[in-house]
């Protein structure tokens, strides 16, 4: 039967391209449809309807949100080169820094980026702090996801392109060689891998974006 | 292969009890130890075990730590696969679970927090969000005994834990929730007829005691 895999997501959305990348990985076949949040598609909508936010994959017909629970739908379904590990310890691991760079890591990072002065200075030894963490993971490893990329490299994706474009707009720098030379080492390595290069969004599109954003937290 | 489990938590604390719940469920002997976080601090222990995020629930299994109330359910579920399996096999189904235990995550206790932070028409905002995420959550249970559909799976185990929290919203905000959500309650009360649940909830009235110190 052939298999109709659709995507809803934004040119930029972080969470998004995760979802890119893991189908690219698995070698999927897909429709990709960026939705313009401020006029919201029907498609949209009915795909879903609780949250009303992207992405959202539709597989046959069937639609799951939640960009972390849509990689392991992907990689559940589809068993070729497999993102997580099975064993439930190592899988384990993996939702749990996968949930900490969203939950902790983005904010810490975006505070610094929206903040100026004393409260810039302490965001940024917040996000040391986390991004330390995220440092130690990689010991012994090329990718978080150990000779091949997998989960939680997808997860914490968005920090090897973004970084660099919020680091040029606040001109600060967040992930420097002394402190972070293993982190530094894997966004070099993930953001140059063939399927992740191709897919990421213009550069000087995010840069305009995120320059706007910032603007407007500051007002 | 002697397994050696151990459970750091804080009696009142709800997303220890869904921990309770799945291991009790698996039939898995397990070493409780209490962590007062409001006499004073975390344990040493805790804070060895658990840099990251230094919160409880933490499970220790075979000396691994694991936190996080959804990812130790998960994994206790896939560690002992042999019975009561709280996710269901098929992919489609297991993603709306995770998604749903998501929504409470995100959604739930804030939003019973507000009940009892806010006072006037605050308030009365409170409530009306408050509601509409248990109808949401109601309209998902359709007409299954459980979440899980015939057995308790990852969703019921997941919300459940707030059952014993509804005599603190009621008394806080002057709501029912069987008034608004009967299926809800209805629900509630079919889970706590399972050992594994009964033994697992705190009395409500020690909640409430503990929220209106």
């Amino acid at each position: 039967m052939a298999e109709e895999v659709k995507l809803l997501k934004t040119w930029s959305s972080l969470f998004g391209l995760r979802i890119v990348w893991a189908l690219k990985l698995k070698g999927i076949q897909f429709d990709s449809i960026d939705e313009d949040l401020t006029n919201k598609s029907p498609l949209l909508l009915q795909y879903n309807p609780v949250y009303k936010k992207v992405p959202v994959l539709v597989h046959n017909g069937k639609s799951i949100s939640e960009s972390l629970v849509i990689i392991e739908y992907i990689d559940e379904t589809w068993k070729q080169n497999p993102l997580l590990s099975q064993d439930p310890y190592e899988k384990a691991m993996a939702r749990f820094w996968a949930k900490f760079g969203d939950d902790k890591v983005l904010s810490s990072i975006w505070s610094v980026f929206i903040n100026q002065g004393k409260e810039q200075e302490e965001a940024l030894q917040v996000a040391m702090e986390n991004l330390k963490l995220l440092e130690e993971n990689l010991k012994g490893k090329k990718f978080f996801g150990g000779e091949k990329i997998g989960f939680l490299d997808l997860a914490l994706g968005w920090l090897a392109n973004l970084i660099c474009v919020l680091e040029e707009l606040s001109d600060i720098k967040i992930i420097d060689k002394e402190r972070f030379p293993l982190l530094l080492g894997w966004m070099q390595e993930f953001s140059q891998a063939p399927l992740i290069n191709e897919s990421w969004p213009p550069r000087e599109k995010l840069l305009t974006k995120f320059q706007i954003m910032r603007e407007n937290q500051s007002l | 292969m002697g397994e050696e489990v151990i459970l750091l938590d804080f009696w009142p604390s709800m997303f220890r009890m869904r921990v309770r719940i799945a291991l009790a469920e698996k039939g898995v002997k397990y070493e409780y130890r209490d962590e007062d976080l409001l006499k004073g601090g975390k344990s040493r222990y805790l804070l060895q075990v658990n840099p990251a995020h230094k919160k409880i629930p933490v499970l220790i299994h075979n000396g691994k730590p694991i936190s996080k109330s959804s990812i130790i359910v998960q994994y206790i579920n896939e560690v002992w696969n042999d019975k009561a399996p709280l996710l269901p096999s098929n992919p489609y189904e297991r993603a709306q679970a995770r998604v749903w235990t998501d929504y409470i995550d995100k959604k739930v206790y804030d939003a019973g927090r507000k009940l009892w932070t806010t006072t006037g028409e605050e308030q009365e905002a409170a409530k009306k969000d408050f509601f509409e995420i248990f109808k949401t959550l109601e309209g998902q249970l359709g007409g299954e005994p459980y979440f899980g559909e015939e057995n308790l799976g990852y969703v019921d185990v997941y919300l459940i834990p707030y059952y014993c929290w509804f005599h603190a919203y009621e008394t806080m905000a002057n709501i029912s929730m069987e008034g608004e959500c009967p299926k809800l309650v209805a629900w509630a009360k079919r889970c706590a007829q399972k050992k594994s649940v009964s033994e697992s909830l705190v009395d409500e009235k020690k909640i409430s005691g503990f929220v209106l110190k």
